[in-house]
């Protein structure tokens, strides 16, 4: 065996043939020294294998581990003759070398697996395999929904069910934590729309409605879907990243047993939470977009404070607030639910959890994006 | 060249003001089986973090195979690392790696073989280690925890390193499997001559498997000798310990 410091001999062979065909080894067989042994004895196999091996000498090997042991017995496994006569060696190579020949020839009782093929046939099984995967998680998610709701009114019926203390504490995670990075963000792209409309509306002279164009637009759409992005980006991620976790360590599980529902141990408090501070986040990130807005309004269209809120008032109907807080309650819901779902999804090992989450996000992401384009049609069949 | 594998000298190991141990000494000869015993909490783990290199002590030197593991640059400390196969608690396998890929890592890592060599090496491992050839080609999440212990003691054994360490082999397993694993460390102890570090609860294992047992306890080394001197003992924790129930079976069992 090599220690630091010491070094060992390369390993090598020599091959005589005739009628009585010799292999001769020498130096040290060890996992260190092997690498270039592999491929020549391999060519030595597949040239000299029909003409057999009469003996084997290890007089010249000084040391052996369990890799050299395994390189050797294979050799001898390649020629077709019978067993050789081995000459010389320690008894402790031998016992390797029987060793190496009872694990190499031992039986397989191996299960059958199905080895996943790369062609087109193959390609296009696994399009229909994940078409009709995205229709279950489709009805999973509803059917998660139908769950979420069931546990949230037990919980709002019978109070004491309720953890409060996890309420209020993933409200304050997920809802206080996150005002600073949303009013900064929403800010800027008030200012961005104010822009937009600076360039566009200057050309014809009617600057001043950039008013409508950043009350409608933050109020209706943007101030919203924003807030609702983020949060899918900050929050989903965390939720699912941490009942995944608990899924992994059996929490769960253990919580199970304990008689404790994780529906409302985990579901409905996120759920709830979320449902309470998106509006309030929404409200927040809509406040500051319109501040965005009105200091791009003042500081390069001249157009004061005062007239900015006043044209506001008069043309901007309020309708257009509640249509965009009307979503938030769903985006809310939206979030939480499958953060938390795909959280409970998650398998034992680490990599499922990456996925899990990675889907967690994407799924949030694109069900924002449905459900406000859902809402659009709603309102605009209304009239409104 | 150091005839002893292991040498430890005035160790001490803290966590913030916690200490852990405190002037620990520890000799540990080459091919002897060295059980490590102890109550629960007494660092019997935070040990071996520290013989390996994983735990920074607050004092003292580590010596494994006559080097400086403390001191060690990198690239000696990387050869040294070849001359070591730990097995975690708890297996610590890759989880995004198969179990064969796992057992390849140290191949890959440290030794220039060509891939498929590597590939019948770990094959050749996992069988080594009492499990079959298929379940390499399991993740570690598809097994059990007996078969994920197995598959740690493959990966440990990848590059056959002369020292061996193991936190609780037999941690979780049923009598019947923990024997089978005790029994396959001993043959493998002695087909490759193997030093072996083992921290363990389990009396069945000490009487079986090794050859001198520390006990760990009051922040230092109460005690290192056969198990026969040990019994002779004082302490009130040793007498217990072999004097109880269950290290009186253990004993009758293996005399």
């Amino acid at each position: 065996m090599l220690r630091p410091g010491e070094q060992s001999s390369t390993p090598a062979f020599e091959y005589f043939g005739g009628d009585r065909p010799r292999l001769v080894l020498q130096g040290a067989w060890v996992v260190s020294t092997l690498a270039d042994q592999d491929g020549k004895l391999r060519e030595l196999v597949d040239g000299q294998g029909q003409s057999g091996l009469a003996e084997l000498d290890l007089n010249g090997l000084e040391t052996i581990d369990t890799a050299g042991a395994f390189l050797i017995d294979r050799v001898l496994r390649g020629f077709a003759s019978g067993e050789p006569k081995i000459v010389g060696g320690t008894p402790e190579a031998l016992s390797l070398l029987s060793q190496a020949r009872v694990l190499a020839t031992q039986e397989e009782h191996a299960p059958p697996v199905h080895e996943e093929g790369h062609g087109f046939i193959d390609l296009l099984e696994r399009t229909g395999r994940n078409a009709e995967h995205m229709w279950q998680e489709f009805m999973e998610t509803l059917s998660f929904l139908g769950g979420t709701i069931l546990a949230i009114s037990t919980v709002l019926w019978r109070p004491a069910k309720m953890r409060w203390t996890a309420l209020v504490s993933v409200m304050e995670d997920a809802g206080l934590d996150a005002v600073p990075i949303i009013a900064f963000l929403s800010f800027f792209v008030g200012m961005v729309v104010a822009f937009i409309g600076a360039t566009t509306l200057a050309q014809f002279g009617a600057t001043i409605f950039v008013v409508e164009l950043v009350g409608f637009g933050v109020l209706r759409e943007l101030g919203g879907v924003l807030v609702a992005i983020i949060i899918a980006g900050r929050t989903n991620s965390a939720f699912t990243a941490q009942i995944g976790a608990m899924k992994m360590r059996q929490e769960i599980d253990a919580m199970q047993t304990l008689g404790l529902d994780p529906m409302h141990v985990i579901v409905a408090p996120r759920v709830l939470a979320m449902m309470i501070m998106v509006p309030v986040l929404t409200f927040i990130g809509m406040l500051t977009a319109i501040a965005g807005g009105m200091t791009v309004g003042w500081l390069v269209l001249d157009i004061n404070p005062t007239v900015f809120f006043n044209r506001m008032q008069d043309s901007v109907p309020i309708d257009q607030f509640w249509i965009g807080m009307s979503k938030a309650p769903v985006f809310g819901l939206a979030i939480a639910l499958i953060g938390c779902r795909q959280g409970l999804e998650v398998g034992g090992s680490v990599q499922s959890l990456g996925h899990h989450t990675t889907k967690s996000v994407v799924q949030a992401l694109f069900s924002i994006i449905v459900i406000d384009a859902l809402f659009a049609i709603f309102y605009m069949e209304l009239g409104i | 060249m150091s005839e002893l594998a292991i040498k430890v000298r005035g160790l001490k190991t803290a966590y913030g003001t916690h200490v852990v141990h405190e002037n620990l000494d520890l000799d540990m000869r080459r091919g002897e089986v060295l059980g490590v015993i102890g109550p629960s909490g007494t660092g019997k783990s935070v040990l071996l973090r520290a013989i390996v290199g994983l735990k920074t002590p607050a004092e003292g030197d580590v010596h494994v195979f006559g080097e400086d593991v403390i001191h060690l640059q990198s690239e000696d400390h990387s050869a040294l690392q070849r001359l070591w196969g730990i097995m975690f608690q708890d297996g610590a396998l890759f989880s995004n790696l198969t179990v064969r890929e796992n057992v390849m890592v140290p191949m890959k890592e440290h030794s220039n073989l060509p891939l498929r060599l590597m590939k019948e090496l770990a094959d050749q491992k996992i069988r080594m280690s009492g499990l079959e050839t298929w379940a390499g080609r399991k993740y570690p999440s598809d097994l059990s925890g007996g078969m994920r212990k197995r598959a740690a003691l493959a990966r440990a054994l990848a590059l056959d390193p002369p020292l061996l360490f193991l936190d609780e082999p037999t941690a979780g397993l049923d009598p019947i499997t923990a024997a089978g694993f005790d029994q396959l460390i001993r043959d493998l102890q002695k087909s490759l001559g193997l030093t072996v570090f083992l921290v363990t609860h389990d009396v069945d294992t000490l009487a079986v498997t090794c050859d001198r047992i520390a006990v760990l306890g009051e922040k230092s080394i109460l005690a290192i000798g056969t198990m026969d001197e040990l019994r002779r003992e004082t302490h009130p924790w040793i007498q217990n310990y072999f004097g109880g129930p269950r290290g009186r079976g253990a004993i009758m069992g293996a005399g």
